[in-house]
């Protein structure tokens, strides 16, 4: 086990009140695992990971519960101890490679920083590494690449530049906060491959973050899905896909155009929007969405319970 | 890297040609003036009318005279001023030049060092008390008129506390040169460096605060705490590279504007005579080739001090150079 979340809960004190983000949230991931978190926005899959992190800098943010890495406690650990996990065994891969990088400093200068912050060698060393680390994401010509300054070079090229920086130290845990969003279809296709390859080649454990169920089908081992800062399903990639029981999962999957057999005249969609998280409604926070609401729903929060396959649902412990 | 230099030098001396032309034809080709009588003063002679006349060309077309005024500026050097007195203008500009640059560049350095310092530290600690004291001691820095803050001074360490301890060092008013006596030099334009710098300070250390604070929003300090950096390096390395632009804008103005004359009223209070004094004395006595002089000369280092800026972009922003 690399990595265990237990009853994780965040939230932000703001002038309208005490946003809830993440409400009790527990996962666990094992060593070169994949894990995709699935949500809408605000679903609070980005705040999770940002807060194993120890990313969340908000002063009025306040974060209960357990994270474990390895065994140790990172909730409340010294910014100096956590500083040196970060980058180093946790290395964490942005949504937008446009702005993920310091326009002001080549690509090689950014990833050597991060080598030269954790590990004690010279400057030429790691510069060595970074060329070795940029063929290694497949950078055309590495030793040119690494003098480009980051607007000189292409969206995925510059995902590609972040991944050679995450993977810089041998993190035993890389975090993916929807990589490929920004990204062309084709390039997207490319960074996929790529984490697949990584992860088989470092035995790195990734947490991949997405909105999008067509890449969790590819690349993830076991999936989660997360509704307004809870964890409504968990199971592994083939029992998500094949038996998906929370009626949110289900939905998610049905607004997928199938590839093979006739098509839809139109997409099914889910009626509503997501609730404001300053005003959950009682009880199960998908209930006014949801196509097979009944009473208990409206009474009480329903549980995700045990087992590798859970769901919580009221309807779903009743069967 | 060479080619655009080129290309920025040409673009320098087209606005030089351009201010030239336009401050020549205000004060020589204004209908109604006749600028002989003016350069030749009251009471000249006629002889003496005469004469300037023909000197300066005014009995010729008008561009025989901007090519003989700018050829007695740059070439002759030999361009006078109230004919009767024989004031030679170009070196009474020279004499003044190195005043000014003494008092502005002493002074830079001074606001430069002090607001990136207070600039840096008030936006580490944003929201403490050190940022709100910093900040207020920045407003009161830019609200204290130069003058007055000048005369204060003067009072303190001239005249009420000259002879404590603290002030006994500050010799006289007036300048030394750097040359006949360094220390001298050095201990006279302290103070004025000061009175100069603060203003600025207040500014520049304002604006840096605000620049840092923004650009630590971006993600990309996000990423660079995902590194595992320190926060120290995260700000000087990552949030401040990225702030300094606004901040070198900002210098290249002043600076340039500073050394073309705008330090008057530090001059006049410390009795420093610099181009700004030069300046105000020749729009005072309406000393057309002075005024002239002055203005080629301020408009000089205005321009030069903007293509310095934009060599600083370049070296600052790496997104500038391709383009």
């Amino acid at each position: 086990m690399i990595l265990s979340v237990r009853d994780l809960r965040v939230s932000f004190r703001t002038n309208d009140g005490l946003v809830r983000a993440i409400d009790g949230v527990s996962f666990d991931l094992e060593e070169s695992e994949i894990l995709g978190v699935v949500g809408e926005s605000g679903s609070g899959k980005t705040v999770s990971l940002l807060a194993v992190m120890g990313l969340i800098t908000d002063p009025n943010a306040t974060i209960e519960g357990s994270i474990r890495y390895k065994g140790r406690e990172l909730v409340g650990l010294p910014a100096r101890e956590l500083r040196r996990l970060r980058g180093n065994e946790i290395a964490m891969i942005f949504q937008d490679p446009m702005t993920a990088l310091t326009p002001v400093y080549t690509i090689g200068w950014q990833i050597a920083e991060q080598i030269r912050a954790h590990r004690n060698i010279s400057k030429s060393k790691a510069m060595e590494r970074v060329e070795e680390l940029l063929a290694e994401v497949n950078f055309p010509n590495p030793h040119e690449a690494m003098s480009r300054y980051p607007h000189q070079l292409s969206g995925g090229m510059r995902q590609r530049a972040v991944i050679a920086m995450a993977l810089s130290c041998n993190p035993a845990l890389l975090v993916a906060d929807e990589p490929t969003t920004a990204l062309d279809v084709t390039v997207q296709a490319g960074i996929l491959d790529l984490v697949r390859k990584l992860r088989a080649t470092h035995k790195s454990a990734v947490v991949f973050i997405t909105h999008d169920m067509g890449v969790v089908s590819e690349l993830a081992d076991r999936v989660m899905v997360m509704y307004a800062g809870r964890v409504v399903e968990r199971g592994s990639r083939a029992e998500l896909f094949s038996d998906p029981r929370h009626p949110y999962t289900r939905a998610l999957l049905g607004s997928i155009p199938p590839l093979t057999g006739e098509k839809p005249r139109r997409l099914p969609a889910i009626p509503g929007s997501p609730p404001s998280l300053l005003r959950l409604p009682q009880g199960c926070a998908f209930g006014p969405r949801c196509p097979v609401h009944y009473e208990p729903c409206g009474a009480g929060k329903p549980d995700l319970g045990s087992g590798t396959h859970a769901a919580a649902c009221f309807r779903v412990a009743q069967a | 890297m060479i080619y655009p230099i080129l290309r920025r030098f040409g673009q320098m001396l087209f606005v030089m040609f351009g201010i030239s032309v336009i401050v020549f034809l205000i004060f020589f080709a204004t209908p109604g003036a006749d600028p002989a009588a003016r350069i030749a003063g009251r009471n000249a002679s006629p002889e003496v009318l005469e004469a300037v006349r023909h000197s300066f060309g005014f009995d010729r077309p008008l561009y025989v005279q901007y090519v003989t005024m700018m050829e007695k500026i740059f070439v002759t050097g030999d361009l006078t001023s109230f004919v009767n007195r024989g004031w030679k203008v170009v070196p009474a500009v020279m004499d003044s030049i190195p005043v000014t640059l003494s008092l502005v560049f002493g002074a830079a350095i001074l606001w430069v060092v002090v607001s990136i310092v207070i600039g840096i530290a008030a936006a580490a600690t944003r929201g403490s008390w050190l940022d709100k004291l910093l900040m207020a001691l920045g407003l009161l820095g830019i609200s204290m008129p130069v003058y007055w803050l000048g005369e204060v001074m003067n009072l303190i360490t001239q005249s009420r506390y000259h002879d404590s301890w603290a002030f006994s060092w500050v010799p006289p008013l007036g300048y030394k040169n750097f040359s006949d006596d360094p220390k001298g030099w050095f201990l006279t334009l302290v103070i004025p460096w000061i009175t100069l710098s603060i203003l600025y300070i207040g500014i520049y250390g304002r604006v840096l605060r605000a620049a840092i604070i923004e650009s630590l929003q971006e993600d990309y300090i996000r990423t660079a705490r995902a590194k595992g950096l320190s926060e120290t390096r995260i700000l000087l390395r990552h949030a401040l590279r990225t702030s300094l632009i606004a901040f070198v804008t900002l210098f290249g103005l002043d600076f340039g504007a500073l050394v073309g004359g705008s330090a008057l009223l530090t001059e006049v209070v410390f009795g420093l005579h610099g181009i700004g004094k030069l300046t105000y004395d020749a729009l005072q006595n309406l000393d057309l080739p002075m005024i002239m002089a002055t203005v080629m000369y301020a408009s000089m280092f205005v321009v030069i001090a903007n293509a310095v800026v934009d060599f600083v972009y370049i070296l600052l922003d790496p997104r500038l150079r391709t383009s």
